[in-house]
């Protein structure tokens, strides 16, 4: 049998450093807003002919969109991010621009006044707290008949939290290269990853409790290894028919579903790897007091 | 037993027959007239949320004035020919208004939420600076100052052309903005008097305000000159029938056109179908029989859980798709739950029909457990959906999600059990790598 909680240092290291990565790109270049949250308007049109970006971004400055984003999206397609207009003021600029650059068609046009924004940040966070009180709750009860089911309880999490920080950490660091905004979408992946991360963690305790309940006397470490061995399978296997359909989002559809996607296939991989390596194994070091070896500062 | 699970065996099949009747052909079914509802994403279309200042309206009566801007609302709207107009009214003072399909000039958009509210107003030098700014016009009538605007009109505005070829829009006033328009006029001959509508001076067809000079009193009946033809007469039927009680301001706009919808649905089959081929495959080749039964399952989910969305009916976007697509990749996971304990049990040396009978009660708590998180996630996310302005796509994700996940549990359990059984007692069951992987190391 694979001895993988005999590695569980190992994995504990590359944890964290993994997770230092993410807050040190949380802490420096940050997560960029989009409308949704931040308020202002996303207008995407199509010229009939080339237009060189640089006029697109020059036109827009002289009718005062100087801090506009400007992004091309295919032969004579731009994607313009300004402040909030509305449809007087967006009429009136493509009026400009069609003066300029010749005809031109709209494919589509978001507005999101600031009243707006603020209310969907504000139930975007009502909603992330209301999942994790949901979480919480529901972890309290799966774990109700184990042994000491705070510990169970506290690790779920531990792995929850990890697999969130790795989401949102390396979304801030494929933001970069890629220009991702946060928006709802990829607030409901967030929210679509604390729901996996947590089922498979509670796959993999549930075996445990099953093989102690069989195994009453053997080593804990023992008993956990054996139990994450069993589940491997499938953990791996549900893990990999998740990715291969967000697979095809990613590659298909992209568009408005692109930031879930991301934020889904990053979550479902690290949500298997924290089941195993961090919830787990976090469990065998309470069980025997490592916690010196974990966290060299700590007194027993 | 054996009995029984034939029969199951049948009513699996109606229903699947009967799922695949409402579904196809997309656009009407055969059993079911109504086509797959598609959201703003994938056909195109306007979506508006309009909040209404409620400031000036006496208490207690929001609710009626907000019922009156929805029903005006719906009748600017139906003379637009969309065919599955939704107007209704978020939150103490929003009205969302949703237009699928609907391809609409910017006028137009404009024209939907206006007030229709005019007010005419007066250049006058408020700060004593030497510099004139519009300020309403007022009169006074039983020693009160009162405001002169379109409140005042008759239901009976029209609009003619005169011997010049100016388009006029004629109005009339009541007893009461008559005598306003009395003490107005004669208190300004010579002057400009503005007509603003809000904030905004009305622009006529060449761009420019109208702020006629007033000639002579005006007492009963004026006219306005200047608007395009078009615009007049909206404006005199908006006057007549459709004035809003309260102003409205658009808090968020979406619009989207048509052809850019029209390639996510192509791309969004295509996703599916790739999905849906990649997961059968691999299941087949990972767990054999049990991985081509649990393919036949997951068919079988796919044509319930679209024969549903079109009962319920469900408004499918683009991020209610992906709720349904990345429901394939979960719905599998009874399934390889399942497959991993009959794994164990014919490992354990136990026959396969008992191996298949033990593996799937075994795995139910893991299942139950598995899916529950997934559905408080979906409760959130709908209620995120429903409660903000933008929230559509959420809420389309969270109910495609739900749906593909409870049913996911019923086609998964009761599905491949009934037709995994079908084998128990064949000459294949006795060929026990045919039905697990990785047997061969323990024998």
């Amino acid at each position: 049998m694979i001895d993988l909680i005999g590695k569980r240092f190992k994995f504990f290291a590359f944890s964290v450093v993994l997770l230092l990565l993410c807050i040190i790109a949380l802490a420096t270049s940050g997560l960029k807003m989009g409308i949704d949250f931040s308020s202002g308007s996303l207008l995407s049109l199509s010229f009939n002919q080339e237009v060189a970006i640089e006029d697109v971004r020059q036109e827009l400055a002289n009718l005062g969109h100087g801090k506009a984003i400007v992004q091309v999206t295919g032969e004579g397609d731009f994607l313009i991010r300004t402040f909030a207009m509305d449809t007087g003021e967006k009429a009136s600029l493509e009026v400009a621009l069609e003066t300029r650059f010749g005809e031109m068609a709209e494919l589509s046009f978001e507005n999101v006044e600031p009243v707006i924004a603020r209310q969907t940040a504000n139930n975007a966070i009502i909603a992330v707290v209301a999942a994790s009180i949901g979480i919480m709750l529901y972890i309290t009860w799966a774990f109700r008949r184990m042994p000491r089911p705070f510990r169970y309880g506290t690790c779920a999490i531990a792995a929850l939290v990890h697999d969130v920080v790795v989401v949102v950490g390396l979304f801030a660091i494929l933001g970069i290269p890629l220009n991702l905004e946060v928006n709802l979408m990829f607030i409901t992946g967030v929210l679509a990853v604390i729901g996996y991360s947590v089922n498979d963690t509670v796959i993999v305790f549930d075996r445990i409790r099953e093989n102690r309940l069989n195994h009453p006397n053997a080593d804990f470490a023992g008993i956990v290894n054996k139990s994450l061995v069993e589940t491997l399978t499938r953990s791996l296997n549900t893990g990999l028919t998740t990715v291969l359909v967000i697979l095809a989002l990613l590659l298909f559809i992209g568009s408005t579903i692109e930031n879930f996607s991301i934020a889904m296939f990053i979550g479902v991989v690290t949500g298997i790897y924290s089941s195993i390596f961090t919830a787990s194994a976090l469990l065998v070091v309470w069980e025997r007091r490592e916690w010196k070896r974990l966290l060299p500062w700590v007194k027993d | 037993m054996r009995r029984k699970n034939v029969f199951t065996t049948l009513v699996i099949l109606v229903i699947f027959i009967l799922a695949a009747l409402v579904i196809f052909p997309l656009g009407e079914g055969v059993l079911f007239s109504r086509g797959v509802e598609l959201g703003l994403d994938l056909q195109g279309g306007l979506r508006l949320v309009y909040e209404a200042d409620l400031s000036g309206v006496a208490e207690g009566s929001e609710e009626e004035i907000l019922n009156g801007v929805v029903a005006v609302i719906t009748n600017r709207i139906n003379p637009l020919g969309v065919s599955e107009p939704q107007i209704e009214k978020q939150g103490d003072n929003r009205i969302i208004v949703s237009l699928p399909g609907l391809e609409i000039t910017d006028v137009e958009k404009e024209r939907i939420g206006r007030t229709a509210l005019l007010e005419f107003r007066e250049l006058k030098d408020t700060d004593n600076d030497g510099t004139r700014e519009w300020v309403t016009a007022t009169g006074e009538i039983d020693g009160e100052a009162k405001a002169l605007n379109s409140s005042y009109f008759k239901d009976n505005t029209f609009v003619t052309v005169d011997d010049f070829n100016n388009i006029l829009l004629i109005f009339e006033f009541n007893a009461e903005g008559a005598e306003l328009s009395r003490q107005i006029t004669t208190r300004l001959i010579g002057e400009q008097l503005g007509i603003f509508e809000g904030d905004e001076p009305m622009l006529g067809e060449d761009g420019r305000p109208i702020a006629p000079t007033v000639q002579s009193v005006i007492s009963d009946r004026g006219q306005i000159t200047g608007l395009s033809l078009n615009e007049a007469t909206t404006l005199s039927q908006q006057l007549n029938a459709g004035r809003l009680p309260v102003p409205l301001e658009v808090i968020y706009e979406q619009t989207v056109s048509p052809t850019l919808g029209s390639d996510f649905v192509g791309l969004s089959l295509k996703a599916g179908t790739i999905g849906l081929l990649l997961v059968m495959l691999f299941m087949i080749a990972y767990y054999r029989i049990p991985g081509a039964v649990a393919s036949l399952a997951l068919i079988f989910y796919a044509a319930i859980t679209l024969a549903l969305f079109k009962l319920i009916p469900v408004t499918l976007t683009l991020a209610g798709i992906g709720g349904f697509i990345l429901s394939i990749g979960m719905a599998v996971d009874a399934n390889v739950l399942i497959f991993e304990r009959i794994k164990e049990e014919l490992q354990a040396g136990r026959t396969l029909g008992s191996a298949i009978e033990a593996g799937f009660s075994r795995a139910w708590s893991a299942i139950r457990d598995s899916n529950i998180t997934t559905f408080i996630v979906c409760a959130i996310l709908f209620w995120v959906g429903s409660s903000v302005a933008a929230g559509a796509p959420v809420q389309g994700f969270a109910v495609t999600l739900f749906l593909g996940v409870a049913v996911s549990m019923f086609t998964a359990i009761v599905v491949t059990r009934t037709i995994l059984r079908l084998f128990i007692g064949s000459r294949l069951a006795g060929k026990k790598w045919l039905f697990s992987p990785f047997l061969g190391g323990n024998k």
